[in-house]
């Protein structure tokens, strides 16, 4: 097993015929995702390379059985894409787009949760479940199939993790990135949640970084539901307060938010937390030895 | 994007939310001629992006035109620190306000509520000081309410949070009419926190926002023109070319000068420079699919920074390929001659063509590593003997 995208997955891209969603959507392909359809409105009939495109989701979700969105459009038209996606009859909507505003996000999270829609992102690289599917921008070669879930607020710092996992000989059930915004469709409890229930996931790696309160919410919930043994990395502990670190969640407010208060709750509830992510991916490793 | 304290006020105004009579100067002339419009007494307001200014010396009352230029003048140019030692910020701008006859402070906000997924309303009768403070010694005092995400902030509602308050009932229909309007603003301008500390009574039974303290969401800003041309000039060189250029880059105290891809991994970078005993200079997120042309931009921003004595590059290739990388270092180094130690760990998609291109170019100052610890390591001990 592994969680949300799996060999079942037939994926439709919202932006396919954009130069960035024409590229990622290819290599998804290439990974050996099936993708079924491309969206763009206007350009129904037209295909990109064998992948026929429709105007709408509907038409995707009727004409080839699409079950997983990825969008892909631009910040300014990329809400009314999720929330097209979220009423096309999909069950997962995966958000890459980055720059959306968040007052735009604020209906779109609800309307999801009110649909039963499971929505990853935005601003995220995406998921990918080694040997099955991969979607969105997640460079699945440093990545190999194996018994380690991965949840990640964080693109880059997690390929760097899942780099020294395989290197270290092991490997990811799936590999979530949750995205950095204020307003995420799913945030750490909903993937932890899902990886308590996965099968092939012996141990989940979380990654999260200052701002908001996300992970100490994880840390309680943790304590309480989650019997597989977690460990965190958090980044930004020498971030300043009040500066916004490129991801738009990323800025601390006050003495909350910060890295040592999330590494704190996480610690206090039993979750070991590397200082690097070299040293997360070395406890996480021995600890599955040990298992 | 914050808005100085008039720029909300006239965003409250657009939407008939009531603010005193006031207009905005850059000079005690100007300052001196608005308060002869206006009538005395009027509020000389710096204009800064800092709370506390009251204390700081940066708010004075003047009672007639002479005293209007003369605290005009000393509070332009001034260096305004904050309540937690936030600062300098220089005064550039005031806004002049006729004088308000405080009746009754009260405290109003709405904010976006990460956790809850909501807008929150907060409201309290405590209003004109931290509200922290109140939130600490009075928590029964600061009323806090979500707001429905899909219908808004009904005018009940608004009713029904201002009865919770101790606010009196006197003022209740004007304080609700405030808070839909607050809600409204958060909505249709995409402001993630909106807050009137003080919230006043004047003489005439009039609730009126006495300040404001209004941040408008970055990604939105291309729907509001209006508001992005009022985004503060940069000061910091650095800051102001990287924005320029289109690159994420926050100034930092150090001399190592730090270059990743990717806000997470370049958040972590920076923790780990400091873990090696080392002091980043700067956050600089290249991004994803950095071309050679955004490395040879970052390098001019990075090193521009007269303090920075060696530059570390940390890249994890996803969509960022290592050729490009190493393309645009070695254009960089040579083109803008430059002799500080540079270390770059590369890895990921294309790295290997990437060191090959480094190894080939023979930079002396050039030093590869290939884990993101041995390249701190690295650095902050180069930065140290340079």
């Amino acid at each position: 097993m592994s969680i949300i995208i799996d060999n079942d997955t037939k994926l439709v891209i919202s932006g396919l015929t954009g130069r960035e969603g024409t590229f990622h959507g290819l290599r998804n392909r290439d990974y050996g995702t099936q993708v079924v359809a491309g969206v763009t409105p206007g350009k129904g009939g037209a295909d990109v390379e064998g992948i026929p495109v429709y105007d709408t989701i509907a038409e995707s979700v009727q004409e080839q059985g699409a079950n997983t969105s990825m969008v892909f459009v631009p910040a300014r038209f990329a809400a009314a894409a999720i929330n097209e996606a979220i009423d096309s009859g999909v069950g997962t909507v995966i958000a890459i787009t980055e720059g959306i505003p968040v007052m735009d996000m604020l209906p779109t999270y609800w309307k999801a949760k009110e649909k039963g829609v499971t929505l990853i992102g935005p601003n995220c690289p995406g998921i990918l479940s080694p040997d099955k599917a991969n979607v969105g921008i997640i460079p699945a070669q440093f990545f190999d199939q194996g018994k380690i879930g991965v949840v990640s607020k964080s693109g880059t710092l997690t390929y760097q993790i899942g780099n020294e996992l395989k290197q270290a000989g092991e490997g990811n059930s799936s590999i979530v990135g949750i995205g950095g915004d204020p307003i995420v469709g799913s945030d750490f409890i909903d993937i932890l949640t899902m990886f308590e229930a996965d099968d092939e996931t012996e141990l989940i790696v979380m990654v999260g970084e200052i701002g908001g309160d996300a992970e100490e919410r994880a840390a309680d919930f943790i304590a309480e539901n989650i019997s597989k043994p977690v460990v965190g990395y958090i980044a930004g502990f020498t971030a300043p307060p009040g500066k916004q670190m490129g991801h738009a969640g990323a800025i601390i407010s006050g003495s909350s938010g910060t890295a040592q208060a999330k590494k704190e709750a996480l610690e206090a509830k039993g979750v070991r937390v590397g200082e690097s992510p070299t040293e997360a991916a070395k406890i996480a490793v021995e600890t599955l030895r040990a298992l | 994007m914050d808005l100085l304290e008039y720029q909300g006020k006239e965003l409250f105004a657009r939407h008939d939310l009531p603010v005193p009579e006031g207009s905005h100067a850059k000079s005690a002339e100007e300052a001196r001629a608005a308060s002869e419009v206006l009538g005395y007494p009027v509020a000389v307001k710096a204009q800064v992006l800092i709370g506390g200014r009251g204390k700081a010396g940066g708010i004075k009352i003047a009672q007639d035109a002479v005293q209007a230029h003369e605290h005009a003048g000393d509070i332009i140019g001034m260096d305004i620190f904050g309540p937690h030692g936030e600062g300098p910020f220089k005064v550039h701008e005031l806004w002049v306000e006729a004088g308000s006859d405080i009746k009754a402070e009260y405290y109003a906000s709405v904010i976006l509520d990460r956790s809850a997924k909501k807008l929150l309303i907060m409201l309290s009768h405590m209003g004109g000081m931290d509200v922290e403070a109140v939130a600490e010694s009075n928590p029964e005092a600061l009323i806090k309410e979500h707001v429905d995400p899909i219908n808004g902030l009904s005018l009940e509602a608004a009713l029904a949070i201002v009865a919770k308050s101790e606010i009196p009932a006197e003022f209740a229909d004007q304080v609700a009419a405030i808070l839909v309007k607050m809600a409204e603003i958060a909505q249709t301008e995409d402001a993630t926190l909106i807050e009137i500390n003080p919230l006043i009574v004047n003489a005439a039974g009039e609730v009126v926002a006495l300040d404001s303290k209004t941040t408008i969401d970055d990604n939105s800003l291309y729907r509001h023109p209006e508001l992005e041309e009022l985004a503060a000039e940069i000061e910091d060189p650095q800051e102001a070319m990287a924005k320029e250029r289109g690159l994420t880059y926050v100034k930092l105290d150090g001399d190592i000068g730090i270059l990743g891809n990717g806000a997470g991994l370049c958040m972590s970078t920076l923790d780990v420079v400091a873990q090696a005993g080392g002091a980043p200079a700067n956050f600089l997120d290249a991004g994803g699919g950095s071309k050679a042309d955004a490395i040879i931009n970052a390098l001019e921003v990075i090193t521009s920074d007269t303090k920075v004595k060696a530059v570390l590059f940390n890249i994890f290739g996803g969509i960022t390929r290592g050729d490009e990388v190493a393309k645009g270092i070695i254009e960089a180094v040579s083109k803008m001659g430059i002799e500080l130690p540079i270390v770059v760990r590369l890895d990921g998609t294309n790295s290997e063509e990437g060191l090959r291109l480094l190894a080939e170019a023979g930079l002396d100052n050039l030093h590869n590593e290939s884990t993101m610890l041995g390249a701190a390591e690295r650095v902050v001990e180069l930065a140290g003997s340079n």
